[in-house]
């Protein structure tokens, strides 16, 4: 049986890690993109967010003051036995974000939106978001946080079947070269494209594809695996570094998610997880035990199954 | 290699006519945070800036640092990261007459044109902070905190915060007295590209406001 205290404690760890510690797939992803930039004031923003990271990680404080909008993401294993039902979940998430933004500290962001008025500690109405997911034959619940930036790098548009890939990189072009400038989707970034589902999933499986996906991993489908590094290779080409700098340092990774979507529509969105890709996750054991890592894990063979049965069922 | 160099605090005239685009800068010395709240504090309220402000600091940091108040009756300040300078073009020749400040540090500049206009003929500069995400390096920069004014009334992120910083760093330089922007130089050389890019790129059968500006157009 897992404690709903348990799921609390997990929740305000991950909160911290986030906010502290580079994911290794991350770094490692920036030390190549900095091998092949060339041009000097891109290479010294590089080699100065290193040194960012590893001033965060020695001294325990945040990477980047801005909090962005820290949230959740979790998936509950069928066979997970836990005492708080599903509300003392989402309670304990939002009383772990209360006490993180007190003891890291994290910059108290979220405010409401047309008075401006806030608790000072991320919690609010809808906030943090919490996005759920279940697991067939797991005991487990892993719980996953983001802190994203929230106000610049992020585009939706509905393409058509007959605007075909053109469209796509026409669109990630569009979207890359507008907030690319000065440097304001604070690249070099994970870029996450979602094609597909209604316009609301369009969004969130390319929230996903950016957030939830390490560096280096390809999407199973091996045509969607070889468009992800086409258009990884025309984000790169763009000729602009971080900060809008000359450059060739665009987009650390990019991933796709699909959906199956209208008969006649394309719909894509496109998102940027920044220089400060703030992730973590926590497994928590049927017997209580807690595991730390920095891959979510999120997509998996159920998660992405196709009809009514799924591989491994 | 980049230009490296330290400024101490306040600076002055003959350090900022040495600052060259590009040149990487650390500071000594106290800056204090201003951004819309303050700025609308006394510009628009007409309320007095604190008592000495203009003595001890002429540096203008556009940030909300992640701090909280420690059982001492201190504030313990984790990261420091800038906001967005553009949008504070409105206030900025007022303030800096009024509190004779000579650099603004922010994230991702201001328009050439306010340079020209505002920032030069007061033989002022602009600063950038690198990458944006340096939080915790800009948060080590700072030994103390000097003073905070109005934190009740504007809350953290809004509040005046005088730091008294230690290498605090790193910047580069975006503005000199000529007016001159560091981004918009590298801005144009990018613009060289842009359009090459689309080049064999078919266009969207639906299209949007912004591809075209006028509104009585369809967009099919």
């Amino acid at each position: 049986m897992i404690s709903n205290s348990i799921i609390e404690q997990a929740s305000y760890e991950i909160m911290k890690q986030a906010a502290i510690d580079i994911p290794d797939d991350y770094l490692n992803g920036i030390k190549s993109v900095a091998e092949k930039e060339s041009e000097e004031l891109s290479g010294f923003v590089i080699k100065t967010m290193v040194s960012n990271y590893e001033a965060a990680s020695g001294d325990r404080r945040p990477m980047c003051a801005d909090t962005g909008l820290p949230r959740y993401y979790v998936k509950v294993g069928d066979k997970a036995k836990f005492d708080g039902g599903f509300t003392g979940i989402e309670r304990a998430m939002r009383s772990a974000t209360a006490r993180a933004t007190r003891d890291v500290p994290l910059r108290p962001n979220r405010v409401h939106p047309l008075w401006r008025t806030e608790h000072n500690n991320n919690v609010g109405i809808n906030s943090p978001e919490v996005e759920w997911s279940f697991e067939p034959d797991a005991d487990w619940i892993d719980i996953t946080t983001v802190h994203k930036g929230g106000l610049f790098g992020t585009d939706y548009r509905m393409l058509f079947p007959g605007d075909g890939v053109d469209g796509i990189k026409r669109f990630l072009l569009d979207t890359l070269i507008s907030f690319g400038k000065r440097g304001l989707c604070c690249q070099p970034a994970i870029i996450g494209v979602g094609i597909g589902g209604s316009k609301d999933t369009c969004m969130q499986l390319g929230k996903q594809a950016a957030c939830l996906r390490i560096v280096g991993d390809r999407n199973p489908d091996s045509g969607i695996a070889d468009l992800e590094l086409e258009l990884m290779d025309i984000a790169n080409g763009i000729g602009m570094g971080p900060m809008g700098f000359v450059g060739s340092s665009m987009a650390v990774d990019l991933h796709i998610e699909v959906g199956h979507t209208h008969t006649g529509g394309m719909p894509v969105s496109v998102h940027t997880f920044c220089l400060s890709s703030r992730r973590a996750t926590a497994r928590i054991n049927g017997d209580g035990s807690i595991e730390y890592r920095t891959d979510p894990r999120w997509f998996t063979p159920y998660h992405r199954r196709e009809t009514v049965q799924w591989e491994g069922a | 290699m980049l230009d490296e160099m330290s400024i101490e605090l306040p600076v002055t005239p003959e350090a900022i006519a040495k600052l060259e685009l590009g040149s990487v800068v650390y500071l000594n010395g106290i800056v204090y945070t201003a951004r819309e709240g303050v700025y609308d504090k006394i510009l628009v309220k007409g309320d007095q800036l604190p008592a000495g402000l203009t003595r001890s600091s002429n540096v203008n940091f556009h940030c909300s640092p992640a701090a909280a108040p420690v059982e001492n009756g201190g504030y313990h300040i984790g990261g420091v990261t800038a906001t967005a300078s553009f949008r504070f073009s409105k206030y900025l020749s007022e303030w800096l007459d009024l509190t004779n400040t000579k650099i603004i540090i922010g994230k991702g500049g201001m328009p050439v044109d306010d340079y020209k206009n505002i920032l030069a003929p007061r033989g002022a500069v602009y600063l950038t902070t690198v990458g944006y995400g340096t939080g915790a390096l800009l948060g080590r920069g700072v030994e103390a905190v000097e003073a905070v004014h109005w934190l009740d009334e504007l809350g953290i992120a809004q509040a005046m915060w005088m730091f008294r910083v230690k290498d605090f760093g790193p910047f580069l330089v975006d503005s000199d007295l000529q007016g001159n922007s560091l981004f918009a130089q590298q801005g144009e050389l990018v613009n060289k590209k842009i359009e090459g890019l689309y080049d064999g790129l078919k266009k969207p059968a639906l299209h949007r406001y912004g591809e075209t500006d006028d509104r009585k157009d369809e967009l099919m």
